[in-house]
């Protein structure tokens, strides 16, 4: 095989026969090879370049994309700190140049024996017990200085990842509001038989269970009367975006099928909106309640291959839904003949993330499943009709499954009758910041974002981002305003800010965030971002004039306007939002002078001073040129 | 009798199956764009061919026709925000015409004419960007890769081979070739293949070959590029 | 008949060749008729020094060094307008091609390392502009007003411009004439 590296001769052959040298399995082989190997290196590409029969510059494409994938070597301890602003706020910015400087290592840097790297990524999913790392994909939350001490002096002391003492690596959930779904004590199997009894009544077993045989539409009274319900409960996609869930199994389920092909169900917990932190929580004590929606969703659109899209930043749960899965299976309501139905067939696979928040973007994620990069499709066809392999495919969020197998259980109107009108059911708020009691709380739709504050203990807020950077910000006057579709929707995150936080600085933050998960496919958000990332930095380093200003307002239509997919089109929500709510923020920020250089003048004569060890007056340049004037 | 929709007022009849911008080209109109390409399956990445169609921002490449839709392309807000999109293109790779082989045949630049732009307007990001002169014939110069992914298409979709493709994320995009040396000697690329004719821009250049015809007489340098039907924009293979 | 105030225009080339002022003197016969609708102040074609108030400054070449920056804002306090005349002072243009170099590579080559050079020191003189680490086009220091690409643009391309300009008109260059080479 390979006689350069004995470690990649050792680790690659297991991975690539458990993944069958499926080339659709790329990310996944990746993943584990990274895990194993510390890194993908060029000797491992050889090999699975041979074994999956690709090209070898597509495999570089796919590797290069994922930030979890390294194709340099970073060292045998990989620390990420999660740089979400609620953890800016809790002191992670310190806590990393803490880091830094214990380890002697630079951020973005391997340290010069090898041994570690430290960096930032984008938000890991622990608001509520922040600031939180990433080391080698295992999270350490409620960081303090303590706790920074002590990890280094686990890494220094080389001790293996597995030897570190467990409380490190304990995640809480923080519930602090329970309803309907956090309430539920669903038995695996219960909303199967209450969605087969409620159809069943005219005793065609065969009715009922026909789209998964066939994986043909079934008739009204078959697994249709599910969709039916899902219809009559109004449920919306708690992903963010609140399309209809039944009118997009309808379609699906409609969808032709080739020979050969079957329908796909997708569960996307690609939760990577910073902020949000709900779907940890569901997979964590409630992944009974998300299979069983998802087989739901399988039963009601005759699917028979099911996926659960699991971030990266979520691998820790991963051995634990692998055993919930087999549960299942022995208990006959997953696999083969799920509840002893001749031919109702069904199974989810779990593939992991590697590090893309675009891949949470339905399309991206299908490319992803498929092991390629995760850049969103173009639509039409949308993946109801060509998904997964091409094949009709839905894609949902893990809440949107929890609500669907409680909407089977207990019927539609039940669940239309909580919540508003247009927004039927309750949302899992993923409450983190300024906020007495950070966690999840499940309200009904409806509620007031003022409510929802007094019951976590905020107090004196200025503003909450609701739905995270591609949601909405709303200040004190807005308290009234109600989590709803039809007028603030959340996908799921709560950021509460206070009045001694700098709103312009929140923005920042997300705008950063925006062009560093920008996955390159279109000019407007790969370069825009950028620019207004570049903008932004300007205003903050006290160099953005009214000029800049005016440029920012561009680039905000530029984005909306001409953006392939959300991502592009949110990348300037905070900043439109927070310049309307707290422009005073920006403009204090702005100098009083028309324009200003783009870069700093006076550094960049500072290679030449150097050279030429001059330090005279000459050999300097003022910021300003007014200042200059005699 | 043919469905037809309008593009600016004027009525554009297209077949069942034709995007947008395929049903206006059949008729002469132009639609800026680059990386769409007649031969290649539509990539939508470029933005440049974006219409309103009904009011709504859409890429004309990969927007199928159908009846009564409103198309409006050349509008001055289009313009705008497509000459903006081109200064975009511009400020992100190291675009220096006078010093470029390909400058008069170059799709960038002649959009850029026709769309009257007269300054990058933004801040450069003057990327490093270092070429690859591995090949005896080719040489490949990354500063003006605008990731149309033309070369990567035509590579896999006509020569069979993966020669290019894009690698990276986000602003740190790049196309890299199919070589574990990373040099364009070390793939299987050969003269014929299409991948080194589709180039729209000065990346993909054959050696010796450069400044051959004389200011003046390039392509775009006889008619604006809204004249050139679309063609594979590198001259023929001609002749040593 | 009504004589208009001559616009007052000065000139300059930065980190250029002088190329687009040599362009500017292709206008040839036109230039007959510039004289009576412009005076120039600081240019070399009057031999000036120091720029005084103006109606227009136009800018050949980008910034490669301090003293670049420093006339570039004695033009931009001194005129009403600015114009970026060519490439170089509207994108960088050539000298802009040293950007993928590191400074102090390029100076250690030029000073130190290259063969046959007797001393081998880096000039310290104070009377020397430092150069900057990488070379800028104008508006990234000071706002431009109006650009005019081309390296150079051709004299048909200046002429145009100007009229538009004295004109009270944005410049526009159409097919023929908007040329980045």
């Amino acid at each position: 095989m390979n006689d350069k590296d004995p470690a990649v001769a050792a680790v690659l052959p297991p991975i690539l026969a458990r993944w069958q040298d499926d080339p659709t399995a790329l990310v996944q082989i990746l993943r584990e090879v990274q895990e194993q190997l510390d890194w993908i290196s060029p000797e491992a590409i050889d090999v699975i370049e041979k074994a999956l029969k690709l090209p070898r510059s597509k495999i570089e494409g796919v590797a290069s994309f994922y930030s979890f994938f390294y194709t340099q070597p970073r060292g045998r301890y990989r620390v990420l700190f999660s740089d979400n602003i609620i953890e800016r706020m809790q002191g992670s910015v310190a806590l990393m140049e803490r880091m830094c400087k214990c380890l002697w290592v630079e951020k973005g840097k391997v340290s010069e024996d090898g041994l570690v790297s430290i960096d930032t990524t984008s938000c890991i999913g622990m608001g509520d017990q922040g600031p939180a790392l990433l080391v080698n994909n295992r999270v350490v939350p409620k960081l303090t200085e303590a706790r920074v001490d002590q990890l280094c002096e686990l890494i220094r002391s080389e001790v293996p990842l597995a030897d570190w003492p467990a409380e490190l690596f304990v995640v809480e959930d923080n519930i602090h509001r329970r309803d309907v779904l956090l309430d539920s004590d669903l038995a695996p199997g219960d909303a199967l038989r209450a969605a087969r009894e409620r159809a069943s009544h005219d005793g065609l077993d065969a009715a009922n269970t026909r789209s998964w045989r066939e994986g043909l539409p079934g008739g009204l009274i078959g697994p249709a009367s599910v969709i039916e319900e899902v219809r009559r409960a109004g449920l919306r996609g708690r992903g963010g975006a609140g399309f209809s869930t039944a009118l997009k199994w309808d379609a699906c389920r409609n969808a032709p099928v080739a020979d050969g092909k079957e329908r796909i169900v997708v569960c996307n917990a690609d939760e990577g909106e910073p902020g949000t932190f709900k779907d940890r929580v569901l997979l964590n004590s409630y992944a009974d309640l998300v299979f069983e929606g998802m087989t739901v969703a399988a039963y009601a659109v005759g699917a028979t291959r099911g996926f659960l899209y699991l971030r990266g930043e979520y691998r820790y749960l991963l051995d634990q839904l692998h055993a919930v899965l087999a549960r299942r299976r022995e208990a006959g309501v997953l696999g083969r003949n799920i509840l002893g139905i001749a031919g109702a067939d069904f199974d989810i696979e779990i593939h992991l993330g590697a590090g893309a928040y675009v891949c949470g973007e339905e399309s991206a994620l299908i490319e992803s499943l498929e092991g390629k990069r995760g850049t969103p499709r173009n639509r039409p066809p949308f993946p109801v009709t060509n998904g997964y392999l091409d094949q009709p495919t839905v894609v949902d969020n893990v809440e949107t499954f929890a609500c669907a197998a409680m909407i089977a259980l207990k019927g539609g109107a039940w669940f239309a009758g909580i919540g508003t009108e247009k927004s039927s059911g309750t949302k899992l708020l993923s409450i983190s910041g300024d906020v007495a009691k950070p966690g999840i709380y499940e309200f009904p739709l409806g509620i007031s974002v003022g409510q929802v504050l007094e019951a976590c203990g905020a107090s004196g807020t200025q503003a909450v981002q609701v739905g995270g950077p591609s949601g909405t910000c709303v200040n004190v006057a807005e308290f009234g305003r109600h989590i709803a579709f039809e007028d603030v929707p959340s996908a799921g995150a709560f950021m509460v800010f206070d009045s001694t936080r700098d709103m312009f600085e929140v923005a920042r933050n997300f705008v950063h965030f925006f062009a560093h998960e920008s996955c390159g496919f279109c000019t407007p958000c790969r370069v825009g971002t950028s620019l207004l990332k570049n903008l932004m930095d300007k205003l903050a380093n006290g160099h953005g004039s009214p000029y800049d200003f005016g440029e920012i307002e561009n680039m905000n239509h530029i984005l909306q306007q001409m953006s392939h997919c959300g991502l592009g089109h949110s990348a300037c929500n905070p900043v439109l939002d927070t310049i309307a709510r707290f422009r005073p923020a920006y403009e204090r920020r702005l100098s009083n002078v028309n324009y200003e250089p783009a870069f700093d003048l006076d550094r960049a004569l500072a290679p030449a001073r150097l050279m030429t060890g001059r330090d005279d007056e000459g050999a300097h340049l003022s910021v300003h040129f007014e200042e200059s004037q005699p | 009798m043919s469905a037809t929709f309008t593009l600016d007022g004027k009525e554009v009849p297209f077949r069942d199956g034709q995007t947008i911008i395929q049903a206006a080209q059949e008729q002469g109109a132009w639609i800026p764009h680059l990386c769409y390409h007649p031969e290649f399956k539509p990539h939508g990445s470029c933005k440049l061919c974006t219409v309103t169609v009904n009011g709504r921002h859409m890429a004309s490449c990969t927007t199928q026709a159908t009846a009564g839709q409103v198309v409006e392309s050349n509008t001055e807000a289009l313009n705008d925000e497509r000459r903006t999109l081109l200064q975009m293109l511009f400020v992100e790779g190291n675009h220096f015409c006078p010093s470029c082989e390909k400058s008069g045949n170059c799709k960038l630049q002649a959009t850029a004419y026709e769309l009257g732009m007269m300054t990058p307007h933004f801040d450069h990001f003057y990327p490093s960007r270092p070429v690859d002169a591995s090949h005896p014939e080719i040489l490949l110069d990354f500063n003006r890769c605008i990731l149309c992914s033309l070369c990567v298409r035509a590579s896999r979709d006509v020569d069979k081979k993966f020669v290019f493709a894009l690698s990276g994320r986000g602003i740190g995009t790049k196309l890299i070739v199919n070589a574990a040396s990373g040099r364009l000697a070390d793939t299987n690329v050969a003269m014929d293949d299409k991948a080194l004719e589709v180039c729209p821009v000065g990346v993909i250049l054959r050696k010796r070959h450069g400044f051959a015809v004389p200011i003046g007489e390039r392509t775009y340098d006889k008619a604006p590029i809204s004249e050139c039907p679309d063609y594979s924009p590198l001259p023929a293979k001609e002749e040593a | 008949m009504e004589t208009k105030r001559k616009l007052r225009v000065a000139t300059t080339s930065l980190a250029g060749c002088f190329g687009c002022h040599m362009s500017f003197l292709d206008i040839d016969e036109h230039l007959f008729e510039l004289v009576e609708l412009i005076e120039f102040d600081r240019s070399p074609l009057t031999d000036i020094k120091v720029v005084g108030d103006c109606d227009l400054g136009i800018i050949e070449g980008g910034l490669c060094n301090a003293e670049n920056v420093h006339i570039l804002r004695e033009f931009r306090a001194r005129c009403t307008k600015l114009v970026a005349l060519g490439a170089c002072a509207v994108n960088g243009g050539l000298p802009a091609q040293r950007n993928h170099l590191k400074l102090t590579e390029i100076l250690e080559e030029v000073y130190h390392t290259s063969p046959g050079l007797a001393h081998g020191l880096i000039p310290n003189d104070p009377e020397l502009p430092l150069p900057l680490n990488k070379v800028h086009p104008l508006h990234e220091v000071v706002k431009i007003d109006w650009f005019i690409p081309g390296c150079p643009p051709s004299g048909e391309a200046i002429w145009k411009a100007l009229t538009d300009i004295v004109a009270g008109r944005d410049p526009e260059l159409g097919f023929g004439t908007l040329h980045y080479d």
